[in-house]
């Protein structure tokens, strides 16, 4: 218990969500415990409605627990206000979304640059024009996002991701809308992230060749993780 | 500084809907020009008035017979001896001079021609106290006063209508049953707003008038005068002029009561009066354009609740990637005050026009000229941001208060 602490990113314990819908209390999560260490490449996976969605926004601190602690990075979020959260989203975690979610009137660049500006980081332009030089868009920088392709769009999307240099890369459906070949493209840039630059992954998705590139996977029903296989545990036990 | 970023985004966000922009600013627009003009109107009139009473000269006080409130009281009209015991120094400090007269309404005839007019009877040195030009001969003297001489000074359209462009100086005119020689003819001077036009004032020696024109008013044996004006020695001494010219008379008229028979008044005072009734004229126009101003700022948070409603997502985005709510609330500020300001700047430029083209219209005897100041546009500018500020803030606090999960919502 003691050394499993090092290198722990995220630790949920006994954790909830409830929604007041009227009358109704919707149980989005149920006493899910779970921890992810840093370097994982974690996905999770489950049908709609299954508390996935849920469980990535607590992870990614938009969402707050209804019960239970959630310990980020060891610090317990209860004890962090609203403006200390929105920090830890700016310079810990890397949002990717289904729908890329760029905003329409910048340029590739002046979107990847955003996160930057609420960091209040200088060298914007510098630091962004790197970010879309790892996804290989460096030649699309003055780019509308309707100017892009889909695949295209999401890479900026990781790059976007990738600017402040996060410890954990959330990625909610990432391939959700694309077609095979800009799927595969995109997969392949976030397993080098994880493999080579060794950048905590964690990926929400129902499709199961994209749940096989993940070291581990997660499925959830009903809110509660009912199945957590690390590959290496699969190998270890023959 | 992440401030101007913000201002930035800010401004990025205004220019994806121009149409619906413009018609939110329209009441804004409207609003500020319809303040600058009024503004500029009320300034031009103010000036007009200001010009006009001054023309007349600003240290005059005017001395009025008033009839007690209470019947039966004594009272007395003014005469010559009220007169003299006001030019009498050794009683004031601050009185210059002062000068009597009497109305009289009638013809003046020259052969065929002839003209309705005033004619006023004065007293010496009236000329002094009135401020009046001559274009040429001489005004009605003390040797006039004494001599009852039967002389005329006469204004410029009476020259105009009874001697055309022939010499009036020496010739003779009829009034009533008398004949005057023309001693003099007074400069052509501006209308103004009250009373008859000046240039059809004739004068003569308020000594003969009592022996001529009208004989017969007379006040305890002695002969009554309409009004006196008395010139204070400054601007400053008006006040005082008006006291002493108070004390002098209720002394004369041996008052014991605070029942004065008569009134002391000031150019200063009437100047007073009418800057006063014109300032709350000019309120309520404003007040009425004013309203146009909140009606525009309604429109300005309606615009600003729409656009909230339909960026949540972007709003959302925002917050996951690390924006404060605080960052959110300046953004939206900044996008309400941008808004509002460039509505004050259209609204500026056509109260301007509007003003330019009020400038000169004729008003009452005189031109209006209107007058746009930076001033002006300065307040035009603060209100519009304070406007932009005051129906601003709620939408940006309601898009500060978005949830940032709404970014995952599809």
């Amino acid at each position: 218990m003691f050394f499993s602490n090092i290198g722990m990113l995220i630790e949920l314990s006994g954790v909830g969500k409830r929604y007041d819908m009227g009358t109704m209390a919707v149980h989005a999560l149920r006493e899910v415990d779970l921890r992810i260490n840093e370097g994982e490449f974690v996905a999770i996976t489950g049908p709609s409605g299954s508390g996935k969605s849920t469980l990535m926004n607590i992870i990614g601190c938009l969402d707050v627990p209804s019960s239970g602690d959630f310990y980020f990075n060891e610090e317990n979020i209860k004890d962090i206000n609203d403006s200390g959260l929105a920090k830890i989203r700016n310079q810990m975690i890397g949002f990717v979304f289904q729908s890329y979610n760029l905003l329409p009137r910048l340029t590739a660049q002046k979107n990847v640059e955003l996160p930057l500006i609420y960091g209040n980081v200088k060298n914007r332009k510098d630091i962004a024009s790197k970010a879309l030089e790892r996804v290989g868009l460096l030649n699309r920088s003055h780019h509308l996002p309707a100017e892009l392709s889909g695949g295209q769009q999401q890479r900026v999307g990781i790059a976007r991701a990738l600017a402040t240099e996060p410890s954990i890369l959330l990625a909610d459906e990432p391939t959700g809308n694309l077609d095979s070949n800009s799927t595969r493209e995109i997969l392949e840039i976030i397993k080098d992230l994880n493999y080579n630059q060794k950048l905590t992954v964690i990926l929400v998705t129902h499709e199961a060749d994209v749940a096989d590139l993940a070291g581990r996977t997660i499925q959830m029903i009903d809110g509660k993780i009912v199945r957590d296989e690390s590959k290496e545990n699969i190998l270890s036990n023959p | 500084m992440i401030l101007p970023s913000i201002f930035y985004m800010s401004l990025g966000s205004l220019g994806s809907n121009k149409l619906r922009a413009f018609l939110a600013l329209l009441g804004i627009v409207i609003g500020i020009a319809a303040v600058i003009a009024m503004m500029s109107i009320g300034r031009g009139v103010q000036k007009l008035i200001v010009n006009e009473l001054e023309s007349i000269g600003t240290n005059l006080v005017f001395l009025i017979p008033a009839e007690p409130e209470e019947e039966g009281d004594r009272w007395e009209l003014l005469t010559l001896a009220d007169l003299n015991a006001l030019k009498n120094k050794t009683h004031n400090t601050s009185i210059l001079d002062a000068a009597a007269e009497k109305n009289w309404q009638g013809k003046s005839i020259r052969g065929d021609k002839d003209i309705n007019g005033n004619v006023i009877g004065v007293t010496h040195n009236y000329d002094f106290v009135r401020n009046i030009e001559l274009e040429s001969g001489i005004f009605v003297n003390g040797t006039h006063l004494s001599q009852t001489s039967k002389v005329i000074v006469i204004g410029s359209e009476v020259k105009d209508e009874l001697f055309g462009k022939d010499v009036a100086i020496g010739k003779k005119i009829r009034i009533k049953n008398s004949r005057f020689t023309v001693i003099g003819v007074i400069k052509e001077k501006d209308k103004n707003d009250w009373g008859d036009d000046p240039n059809k004032n004739s004068y003569i020696p308020v000594t003969t008038m009592f022996q001529t024109l009208s004989p017969n008013q007379s006040f305890n044996g002695e002969k009554n005068i309409d009004w006196i004006m008395v010139k204070a020695t400054s601007h400053e001494t008006v006040h005082k002029a008006m006291a002493e010219t108070a004390k002098i008379i209720r002394l004369e008229h041996r008052i014991k009561g605070d029942q004065d028979d008569f009134i002391v008044t000031s150019q200063q005072e009437i100047l007073e009066t009418l800057e006063v009734t014109l300032a709350a004229i000019l309120f309520f126009l404003i007040s009425i354009a004013a309203i146009s101003l909140l009606v525009g700022g309604i429109g300005i948070m309606n615009i600003m609740l729409v656009s909230v409603t339909e960026r949540t997502r972007e709003i959302g985005l925002r917050k996951a990637l690390g924006a404060k709510k605080s960052d959110i609330l300046i953004q939206f500020v900044f996008e309400a005050i941008l808004l509002t300001c460039s509505g004050g700047i259209i609204g500026i430029l056509l109260g301007y026009l509007a003003a330019l083209g009020l400038n000169g219209i004729p008003v009452g005897d005189g031109n209006l000229e209107t007058s746009f100041g930076i001033d002006i546009a300065l307040i035009a500018i603060t209100v519009s941001t304070i406007v932009g500020l005051f129906f601003g803030i709620f939408p940006a606090y309601r898009a500060s208060k978005l949830h940032p999960v709404e970014a995952f919502r599809t």
